[in-house]
């Protein structure tokens, strides 16, 4: 039987079985206040999308959930359970081991991005650690891009979650992050990613001028 | 709210960050004593001018500001302090405001207090809703940003990229020949149809980008799409872009309350979906009542009370307006 064990912004995520094996039953469920046609749209776009890009992300050395099964009109996905804390709660717990994952997050974003692969929702929620890896879930938002622009709003976005969610740690562990990312990507690449960043913040309404 | 200070203290605020002048008398039991506007209104079919506003504010300000004492029934030596718009908004606008109140301050030789004009829509929604830690969605020309308090300031969950939800509203209707604001038209329009045409969905994570909804909005209409259908899909899709970034944020911080607050809160359509998202999520929801979602003297009256009861003041030589201050930037030192 299945067992609802969180309801997210966008889907339910229940615990189960997949033929004999422990499963994550992922169903984006209707918005009822959604125009129909919208609301099917988007859940059968993420859902094709999330199984996908945990494909390829796990292509590109990042470690996913496997997924097991998908059912696109029903906007179901089954995958591989992982027993895991997410990085919210490592960072709200004030683990001695924050920082150094933040740079494994750097390192591993980078990764994605070097294939192209924009996450587009890369919160601390989405994060899992399993036996002191680091687990990437919840592919709904990604997409392919080349742009650097695509991919400096990814690192911004993770930059606000910071900085709204976990103030205290918010600069060290945003350095951390771009630290980790160097290391793959290289110098010239963080340099120019770190720039287009601050022109987007500059962009935004009533910009942080600095 | 309490107030740090034990006895009851009586504020006047005024607001001039864009087309609305307004000043107000607040006390710190947070009754509205007056909350008098005036309001100005750009020809059909353009924006608001900063010059020409501010030529308004010029105009009606020695009016309001006099009415706003009257109906409270005090004189300004019984006020025990003064409160601005410091920003955001439109420079020429913020002046006006600024210079006003310095000049009350310095004759009556009242403390002066620098609010700013985010903040004073969501704690004005705060007292005269009751809400105490919620997910706030503030809606307005002005603004589109999800926040929540932490640590002593605003943190802003998401935010839009780049036009706000009023300017989109504002400029299809400028567009379609109403003049600003023109929400409330649009809204009446949308009320007329059921037929959806397909407008960009953008959500980047956390935050929202309307420009495309605009342009594609604004060549349909040109191409001779019925504009109550237009209306209508250019609401369903940007209040539900909204109504999935307060989700967000709501699951993400597990918070219990959401508020919606700002000029286009009033919006009933929006108000409808940011309740089912709450349901969802056995959370309370609150909105501002219509009369105060919009710009007003009251915001600015109550949060500089509020800034005042702890402590903060500014001397009138350094009382500068920032037409970017963001919420986020302020230290707020009267919540916990």
């Amino acid at each position: 039987m299945e067992r609802l064990i969180r309801k997210g912004a966008e889907a339910d995520i229940y615990l189960g079985e997949w033929f004999g094996k422990e499963a994550i039953l992922k169903i984006r469920k209707p918005k009822p206040y959604r125009q129909p046609e919208l609301d099917a749209e988007i859940r059968k776009k993420r859902t094709l999308h999330e199984a996908i890009f945990l494909m390829n992300a796990r292509k590109a050395g990042v470690s996913t959930p496997l997924v097991y099964f998908i059912d696109q009109n029903k906007a179901e996905i089954v995958m591989q359970y992982i027993k895991g804390i997410r990085l919210k709660e490592i960072i709200s717990d004030k683990s001695d081991n924050i920082y150094a994952l933040c740079s494994e997050v750097g390192r591993c974003i980078a990764k994605l991005h070097r294939n192209n692969i924009i996450h587009g929702d890369l919160t601390t929620s989405n994060f899992l650690v399993a036996k002191n890896r680091l687990v990437f879930i919840d592919f709904g938002l990604a997409f392919f891009s080349q742009r650097l622009e695509d991919m400096a709003v990814d690192l911004h976005l993770m930059k606000g979650v910071l900085e709204s969610a976990h103030v205290e740690v918010a600069d060290e562990a945003f350095n951390k992050i771009i630290e980790g990312y160097a290391e793959i990507s290289g110098m010239k690449m963080i340099k120019e990613l770190v720039r287009k960043i601050k022109e987007i913040e500059r962009r935004g309404r009533y910009a942080r001028v600095k | 709210m309490k107030s740090k200070l034990d006895k009851e203290i009586v504020c006047w605020g005024c607001e001039s960050t864009a087309h609305t002048f307004s000043c107000s008398v607040l006390k710190s039991d947070g009754k509205i004593l007056s909350d008098v506007r005036s309001i100005y209104t750009p020809p059909p079919g353009s924006g608001i001018h900063p010059r020409d506003a501010s030529r308004h504010h010029i105009e009606v300000a020695p009016k309001v500001v006099k009415q706003s004492l009257i109906q409270a029934k005090l004189s300004m030596n019984e006020v025990d302090a003064i409160a601005f718009s410091a920003g955001p908004g439109l420079g020429p606008c913020l002046r006006v405001g600024a210079t006003i109140s310095r000049a009350l301050a310095l004759y009556y030789n009242k403390p002066l207090v620098p609010v700013n004009h985010a903040i004073g829509h969501i704690e004005l929604a705060t007292i005269l809703t009751g809400a105490k830690d919620p997910i706030v969605l503030l809606v307005s020309g002005g603004h589109t940003i999800i926040t929540a308090f932490s640590l002593g300031r605003w943190r802003v969950f998401g935010e839009t990229l780049d036009l706000t939800v009023g300017q989109l509203l504002d400029q299809f209707g400028r567009e379609i020949g109403f003049s600003s604001p023109s929400g409330q038209k649009i809204e009446e329009l949308a009320k007329k149809s059921s037929k959806y045409i397909s407008l960009p969905y953008t959500v980047k994570g956390n935050d929202v980008s309307f420009s495309g909804i605009l342009t594609s909005a604004k060549k349909l209409f040109h191409k001779g799409e019925d504009l109550e259908s237009l209306c209508f899909s250019l609401q369903e899709v940007a209040f539900a872009m909204l109504a999935e970034v307060t989700e967000r944020a709501l699951a993400f911080t597990e918070k219990k309350e959401v508020l919606l607050t700002g000029g286009v809160a009033a919006n009933k359509r929006l108000q409808e979906m940011l309740i089912e998202v709450s349901n969802r999520h056995g959370a309370n929801f609150f909105v501002i009542p219509k009369e105060y979602s919009g710009d007003c003297g009251a915001q600015i009256a109550w949060t500089g009370l509020l800034a005042y009861s702890a402590g903060i003041s500014v001397d009138v030589e350094k009382s500068f307006v920032n037409q970017s201050w963001r919420l986020d930037e302020v230290d707020v030192k009267w919540r916990d």
